[in-house]
């Protein structure tokens, strides 16, 4: 597949291929999506604000530049902003694929790094000189607003211009809490929101911290994705009961969507916050989410692997054909599937 | 800090003096969350300082690259939002001038303070805002008017123009997102003794005045907070 490279959330010609539980594959205009919901289903979304993750700056100890880029946090509580996971690149910037990217400069325990108004230390690496356990200097409000003036979001080289915060808030976006975009979530617009309580289709949301997609190295995609904390709100999980006693779906608008609910269900279902720490694959079986909205994903990265719960390997293959046959365009801002499971 | 869960979350722009001061003060009285925007960083510190468990935002409304900056922070301060108060104004030309000696530059100035950027802040604001929505919050978004965008006041046409057209927009907004939950009102505070009322009009007496808290009380009551 080809990487979709405006950054555009909602494009005309967005496509969306329909892969049913019977094996039929069916394309349509992205535009007709809530034609493929029903009345009763719910969708849920993941309303987290993208956070501006990736933070230049100076590594003093060897005055060498460094970008760290955020990429994890034990909690989504407002002011638990001091320690976060992060990975570390050296000189240069997002148009070096990240794979290309210089190593960061040597790092030892403590050393301290000045990045714009902020000022950090890295506590340790984290069993590969990329990954660190990072530690942020100042009140939470301090920090907010030196990742608020001085990050920027997490570039992609496929992409011709840089991307502003705006790009990657979806239409809903609430609490900043992502460090990449719920991507999955660029199908929405207030419209959508209309047309599916007019057919009487129901809207929840969650928030999930939705970490790194890619590093640009394969010892540390293959750890992807990291803990990731969600809140479940009492009443999405409301709807997700009302939806299943009435027959009706619970459609998870992507990944992050289906690893948060499928977390919370493999303990009991309880409204609240969360740690999503597992994997979703082949193997596992799904006790909540019954059809996932996704983007296209290429084989072998973790999203695709997540999509392997919802559909057999061989329905997948010949999606994955359509996909490339019909020149459907993947990344971020690409076109979209559905997946009954 | 105030962390109880129940409280009411709140955002007022302009909320360094006048008005949205009043509010901020008020609000933090009645055991709010609050979150206020103001351009001068150093007034923000003194603010937030002097109301402990505010959070104090620097940055221009008016301004589109700040924008999502600021909603950011306020989403993240608050863990969310249930208020948003569109508060800060821009006069447009200082002094006052007649609408043929008013240049271009001060009526835009006046829109994208007064207009453009309370759009675009609510806009970005309206995800936490559907959010609280859909938690059986009341979600509310308050955009403050004038008697300037009703009656003709000559030397007020910038300024009048920019809450007519903001006060026209949160009729339609009202309209459209009535149905996921969340209500936008305008509120005319009146003729306030603040900044903004001495930069237009520097003779008048400030006893002749309504002072910023009693409007802001007002505005409470409206919002079933007094």
């Amino acid at each position: 597949m080809r990487a979709a490279h405006t950054p555009v959330q909602r494009p005309r010609g967005a496509r969306l291929l329909v892969i049913e539980a019977n094996g039929t594959l069916q394309h349509a205009p992205r535009q007709r999506l809530a034609d493929f919901l029903h009345a009763g289903d719910v969708l849920v979304a993941n309303d987290a604000a993208t956070v501006p993750a990736s933070l230049s700056g100076l590594h003093l100890r060897s005055a060498l530049p460094i970008e760290v880029r955020l990429a994890g946090r034990r909690s989504l509580d407002a002011d638990d902003v001091h320690e976060f996971i992060a990975i570390v690149f050296g000189a240069g910037d997002h148009r070096t694929p990240t794979e290309h990217r210089k190593p960061p400069p040597a790092l030892r325990d403590g050393d301290a790094l000045a990045l714009g108004p902020l000022r950090a230390q890295v506590r340790h690496t984290l069993a590969h000189p990329r990954l660190i356990a990072l530690h942020l200097d100042g009140t939470p409000d301090a920090i907010w607003a030196g990742i608020a003036r001085h990050g920027k979001p997490v570039q992609y080289a496929h992409l011709p211009t840089p991307l502003a915060l705006w790009d990657v808030w979806t239409s809903v976006a609430a609490r900043p809490v992502a460090f990449e975009p719920p991507s999955a979530g660029f199908v929405l617009d207030w419209a959508l929101l209309h047309t599916l309580r007019e057919r009487g289709i129901d809207f929840a949301t969650l928030t999930h911290a939705a970490g790194l997609s890619s590093t640009g190295d394969a010892a540390l995609d293959a750890r992807l994705p990291f803990d990731e904390p969600y809140h479940l709100p009492a009443a999405t999980l409301d709807a997700i009961h009302a939806a299943h006693a009435r027959g009706g779906r619970v459609v998870a608008l992507g990944t992050t969507v289906t690893r948060a609910l499928e977390h919370a269900a493999s303990s009991g279902l309880k409204p609240g916050d969360g740690v999503a720490d597992q994997r979703i694959g082949a193997h596992t079986r799904l006790r909540v989410v019954d059809a996932i909205i996704s983007g296209t994903h290429e084989p072998g990265t973790s999203h695709r692997e997540l999509l392997r719960a919802f559909a057999s390997d061989a329905l997948l293959s010949r999606a994955d054909a359509e996909l490339a046959e019909r020149g459907y365009l993947t990344h971020e801002f690409g076109d979209s599937v559905l997946i009954a499971a | 800090m105030n962390t109880d869960t129940s409280a009411l979350r709140v955002a007022v722009t302009g909320g360094t003096s006048g008005l949205g001061l009043a509010l901020v003060r008020a609000l933090h009285a009645r055991g709010a969350r609050v979150a206020f925007v103001a351009r001068d960083a150093a007034r923000v510190r003194r603010v937030a300082t002097e109301l402990s468990g505010t959070h104090g935002i620097a940055g221009d409304i008016a301004n589109k690259d700040d924008t999502h900056r600021i909603a950011m922070q306020i989403s993240a301060a608050l863990g969310g939002l249930d208020v948003l108060v569109n508060n800060a104004s821009s006069l447009g030309p200082v002094p006052l001038a007649l609408l043929a000696d008013t240049d271009c530059e001060d009526l835009e100035a006046a829109l994208a303070t007064n207009l453009v950027g309370p759009f675009r802040l609510t806009k970005a604001l309206l995800g936490a805002l559907g959010a609280a929505a859909r938690e059986g919050r009341d979600a509310r978004i308050v955009n403050i008017t004038s008697d300037a965008a009703v009656s003709a006041y000559p030397q007020w046409g910038a300024y009048g123009a920019s809450k007519a057209a903001l006060a026209q927009l949160s009729h339609v907004w009202d309209e459209e997102l009535r149905e996921h939950g969340v209500r936008v009102m305008n509120f005319d505070p009146g003729d306030m003794d603040t900044p903004l009322h001495a930069l237009a009009l520097p003779d008048a007496d400030p006893a002749t005045l309504k002072r910023p808290a009693d409007s802001a009380r007002e505005l409470l009551t409206l919002l079933e907070l007094a």
